[in-house]
């Protein structure tokens, strides 16, 4: 693959990748520490004749943005866990719809206000299930630079391909790192862009939401001749809605199962100095930039001779059930460190049906050191 | 010749859920012939709604057709009209939708005057949820929330909708489905948010408890409650204080739209095709 060096932030990498995939609209609301997403697409946007709004309010940045995806363009809004609160019900308008969106959730401190400038991974579970009913969020969480330029990417293909929002999460230390990141060239980028689904038969032959068991709706762009209905209530395959029996239940059980029957096309890990684990080995359990301490300690603790590895789930849901499931089958000491209180740790303990997972959790608004994780590995041992 | 309401009716979602007498049909038949008569075609025109009663509008009418969240029908209308300036944007909500959970977006939609044609069907209740009050419920009028009396004090929609900068501020009754059609060409051809309240009946769910239990009667009640904007003026602050004027209260023909500015400020600029914007391009400067 040919790559070239950005020097950015974060959070910049996420609207240039924005852009570069194909983005052509902006929808947001000014919050702390994911402003600069916005800041810096309304820059870029209008360069290439694409629209940046900043709305009244959190509820509108993200429903101005599912507008322009129903209307047909990839679209893109960015916040963080108060924005993502504010915005949960309109999010699940999207799932039930199936409207593309990307959502970029730079991760700080709460609950509530929290600490707005300093660093936590608190919405991991949000992001599971931000809005009420029945349905699977796809998460994505960068670990480097470069990833919050490539997942970004990844996230809006996963869009178009799934029919429904998807999440890029970032943290405070990852949004406002700067430095260099290698990422693929434009060329590239526009090389792997999948875009939606589109019918072209008769307009009286459309079913928008007529479709297999575990496929998602194929939604037409607006304005081009199929008129048909978008609605937040429960849908027959014309898109209007209905209240018989099984057409209610097939449509919320497409939604599981045209993410959950396809995970495969989903699942991304890093498998960091895994290899070598025997049953009495470290297995560490992190993601975002938690990993980046994570790595740093294991390093330290091989210099000791404690052999130690990193999985870091990149898709963090749906998760890697059955590779976590192998290691932790495998190795005995299973680490999870979050910058929360054991919010992935549960998903951990639930696929590996382990209730001995240590965890190692902060939520002080500060990173984990990795000295912190190797005094931790060496208290477990 | 009798006007074809099929052509732009969904036959198979007939009969509507609305009660029997409910004048939300005379206002989807008014905004329908408005529609034909601009000469717009079905494919180029979207229709989003709220939740309510006038939620349901968007589902009958053959057009792109968006039923949106509670209250939310401005913003999502705003990304589908500046990806799409060319086409035309309506917007259905009940006074619920657009005064009170939606008020924010109300206020920011007419402010910055975005090519939205904005229809509050005011039937001053929550119809569909039976009866609670909403920002338009009249004082001292029963509703399931407050038995005792409302004691809210309301909201005037178009003065909301002129203070906060709409180009073109309108206000009809479905008594006259003709005045109705004409006034909503009006604000159809003008470029910019128009804001309509379109004053309804709910016989059921505001008129039985408030001694107007027939939709005659609760017609009569919003006949005596409107006096044209001309006759309105001419009156003494005591008699326009239980009277709300019709017609067309506000056309600025001068006023920016917002998409236009966009594409031709902001993406000019970007694409070096004009200078940076100061407050020298504009009159207003504060």
């Amino acid at each position: 693959m040919e790559t070239r060096d950005i020097i950015s932030t974060g959070n910049d990498l996420a609207a240039i990748a924005a852009v570069d995939a194909g983005c052509k609209f902006f929808g947001g609301y000014p919050i702390t520490p994911s402003s600069e997403v916005m800041q810096t697409i309304s820059d870029l946007l209008p360069a290439i004749g694409g629209v940046c709004i900043q709305m009244e309010d959190e509820i509108a940045g993200v429903a101005v943005a599912i507008g322009a995806g129903m209307a047909g363009h990839r679209t893109m809004t960015a916040t963080s866990g108060p924005g993502i609160s504010l915005k949960a019900e309109n999010l699940g308008l999207a799932q039930m719809c199936e409207v593309p969106l990307v959502v970029v959730n730079v991760m700080r401190g709460g609950p509530s206000t929290g600490l707005p400038t300093r660093v936590s991974q608190g919405d991991v579970r949000q992001a599971k299930n931000p809005s009420h009913g029945d349905y699977r969020s796809i998460t994505l969480c960068a670990g480097s630079l470069s990833e919050c330029y490539t997942e970004t990417v990844r996230a809006f293909n996963l869009a178009d391909r799934f029919m429904q929002p998807v999440f890029v999460l970032l943290d405070e230390t990852i949004g406002h790192m700067h430095g260099k990141a290698v990422v693929p060239t434009v060329e590239e980028v526009k090389n792997s862009i999948v875009p939606r689904k589109k019918f072209t038969g008769a307009p009286e032959d459309y079913r928008p939401y007529g479709v297999g068991a575990d496929e998602a709706a194929v939604l037409n762009p607006m304005f081009e001749g199929y008129r048909y209905h978008y609605t937040g209530l429960h849908h027959d395959a014309k898109g209007f809605p209905t209240e018989e029996i099984e057409t209610c239940r097939k449509l919320i059980q497409r939604l599981e199962d045209k993410v959950m029957m396809h995970t495969d096309e989903l699942e991304l890990n890093e498998e960091f100095m895994c290899d070598d684990l025997e049953a009495n080995d470290v297995l560490i359990i992190a993601y975002g930039s938690v990993s980046l301490a994570a790595k740093e300690a294991i390093r330290h603790l091989r210099a000791d001779g404690i052999k130690a590895g990193l999985f870091r789930p990149i898709t963090l849901w749906p998760s890697p059930d059955k590779r976590i499931k192998h290691f932790t089958d495998k190795v005995k000491n299973v680490l999870c460190v979050e910058l929360n209180i054991r919010q992935y740790t549960e998903e951990v303990e639930r696929v590996s049906s382990r209730l001995d997972i240590e965890g190692l959790f902060k939520v002080n608004g500060r990173p984990i050191s990795p000295y912190e994780i190797v005094n931790k590995v060496k208290e477990m041992i | 010749m009798a006007f074809n309401y099929d052509q732009y009716l969904r036959l198979e979602k007939m009969p509507t859920l609305w009660c029997w007498g409910c004048g939300d049909g005379v206002i989807l038949k008014a905004v329908i012939r408005a529609i034909e008569t601009c000469g717009w075609k079905q494919d180029d025109v979207c229709v989003v709604s709220g939740i309510g009663c006038s939620g349901r509008f968007s589902s009958y009418v053959d057009f792109n057709t968006v039923h949106t969240t509670h209250g939310r029908t401005i913003a999502f209308a705003t990304g589908i009209q500046l990806m799409h300036p060319d086409k035309h944007i309506i917007c259905v909500a009940g006074d619920g939708d657009a005064m009170a959970i939606g008020g924010n977006h109300t206020i920011h939609g007419c402010r910055r005057n975005i090519n939205i044609k904005f229809i509050m069907i005011n039937n001053f209740i929550y119809g569909l949820t039976n009866s609670q009050t909403s920002p338009t419920t009249p004082q001292g009028m029963w509703t399931v929330t407050q038995k005792s009396g409302n004691i809210d004090p309301t909201f005037d929609a178009c003065n909301v909708a002129i203070a906060s900068g709409a180009s073109f501020v309108a206000r009809e009754t479905m008594l006259d489905p003709k005045k109705l059609e004409k006034v909503l060409v009006k604000g159809f051809q003008h470029r910019g948010f128009a804001f309509f309240d379109i004053l309804s009946n709910c016989h059921i769910n505001l008129g039985r408890k408030n001694k107007m239990a027939s939709a005659m009667e609760n017609l009569e009640w919003i006949d005596s409650i409107t006096t044209s904007v001309k006759k309105f003026e001419a009156m003494s602050p005591e008699e326009q204080l239980n009277k709300l004027p019709t017609g067309v209260l506000k056309h600025d023909e001068t006023a920016r739209e917002y998409s236009d500015m966009y594409y031709q400020e902001v993406i000019g600029y970007h694409q070096g095709k004009r200078k940076v914007i100061t407050q020298d391009d504009f009159t207003k400067k504060i």
